[in-house]
């Protein structure tokens, strides 16, 4: 599965802003960090500053910070935010689904979603943080 | 082993003995909602105590109230697999959670995994149970090259 790029963005800032909770960033030394677009990166950040997650401070040295709970805050929170994540048996009837090739293809299908759904739902902001200190050594 | 919890309780963990089989049965009971004595019998002939490769540990407070446990073993070569630790069961009451008694309980089973030699630890969990999942994430846990498969057979 490849994310989005609205996905993306809100993934590295989330995870830049929750690394030191303290720290406030302005969306440009974020941008600069992972080579985003600024303006997509401001969109996505008020995304993330409606659900909590982010605040901005206001003033002179002002920027964003972190402002959810990375131990309670999964990967499938924030993708939700910007793209469906849809089932394929909770998506539209396609031509053929209803034969037994349909039901068996489908079952496979949902076989290799649940697998990613369980992925991204059990890794929390937290634990991730720790998966880049891995490759940070 | 004394450990602190994040909020600053103290705890302990060692093995399991026979006189505590009663409490854990208790706290998986009250966690599963299912009694299964006869099973906690069984693990306790096969892992209780101390013996090479195999561990039962319980965390306790000072007041020796149970708060947790976990199970595990090392098993070689079966499927081709070099020596590995198993986890295969782990608890901590409710109550208790978030402290930091599962975290002290696996860092112990490793502990012990370490010292016979071995250097992988597995573990299998249902993808329905995400905060058991979740937690053994937060360990450090990946997916790892095997694919558990099963089938419903015919009557």
């Amino acid at each position: 599965m490849r994310l989005q790029k609205a996905t993306r963005c809100a993934l590295y800032a989330i995870l830049e802003l929750a690394s030191d909770p303290k720290r406030q960033l302005s969306a440009n030394e974020i941008a600069e960090k992972y080579d985003i677009s600024t303006n997509h990166l401001a969109k996505v950040l008020r995304s993330l500053g409606r659900e909590g997650l982010v605040e901005a401070v206001r003033g002179a040295g002002g920027g964003y910070r972190f402002s959810g709970n990375a131990k309670r805050t999964t990967l499938l929170d924030v993708i939700r935010l910007f793209e469906t994540v849809e089932t394929v048996s909770a998506g539209e009837r396609e031509p053929g689904d209803e034969t037994a090739e349909g039901l068996a293809l489908t079952q496979v299908t949902m076989e290799i979603e649940a697998i990613e759904r369980a992925t991204f739902n059990s890794i929390t902001l937290d634990t991730m943080l720790k998966l880049v200190g891995r490759y940070r050594k | 082993m004394n450990v602190s919890s994040s909020d600053g309780r103290s705890f302990s963990i060692r093995t399991v003995t026979a006189d505590d089989m009663s409490a854990v049965a208790d706290l998986d009971q009250r966690i599963s909602g299912i009694a299964k004595h006869d099973y906690w019998q069984d693990v306790f002939e096969r892992y209780g105590g101390r013996r090479k490769g195999r561990f039962f540990l319980m965390a306790e407070d000072g007041n020796k109230k149970l708060l947790g446990y976990i199970m595990g073993e090392v098993r070689a070569w079966e499927f081709d697999s070099p020596p590995c630790g198993w986890v295969f069961g782990i608890n901590v009451d409710s109550d208790g959670r978030l402290g930091g008694i599962g975290t002290a309980l696996f860092q112990a089973i490793c502990d012990g995994f370490r010292k016979v030699g071995v250097h992988t630890v597995r573990t299998t969990v249902s993808r329905k149970n995400e905060l058991v999942m979740s937690f053994f994430r937060s360990q450090g846990m990946m997916a790892s090259h095997y694919i558990q498969l099963e089938t419903e057979l015919d009557p």
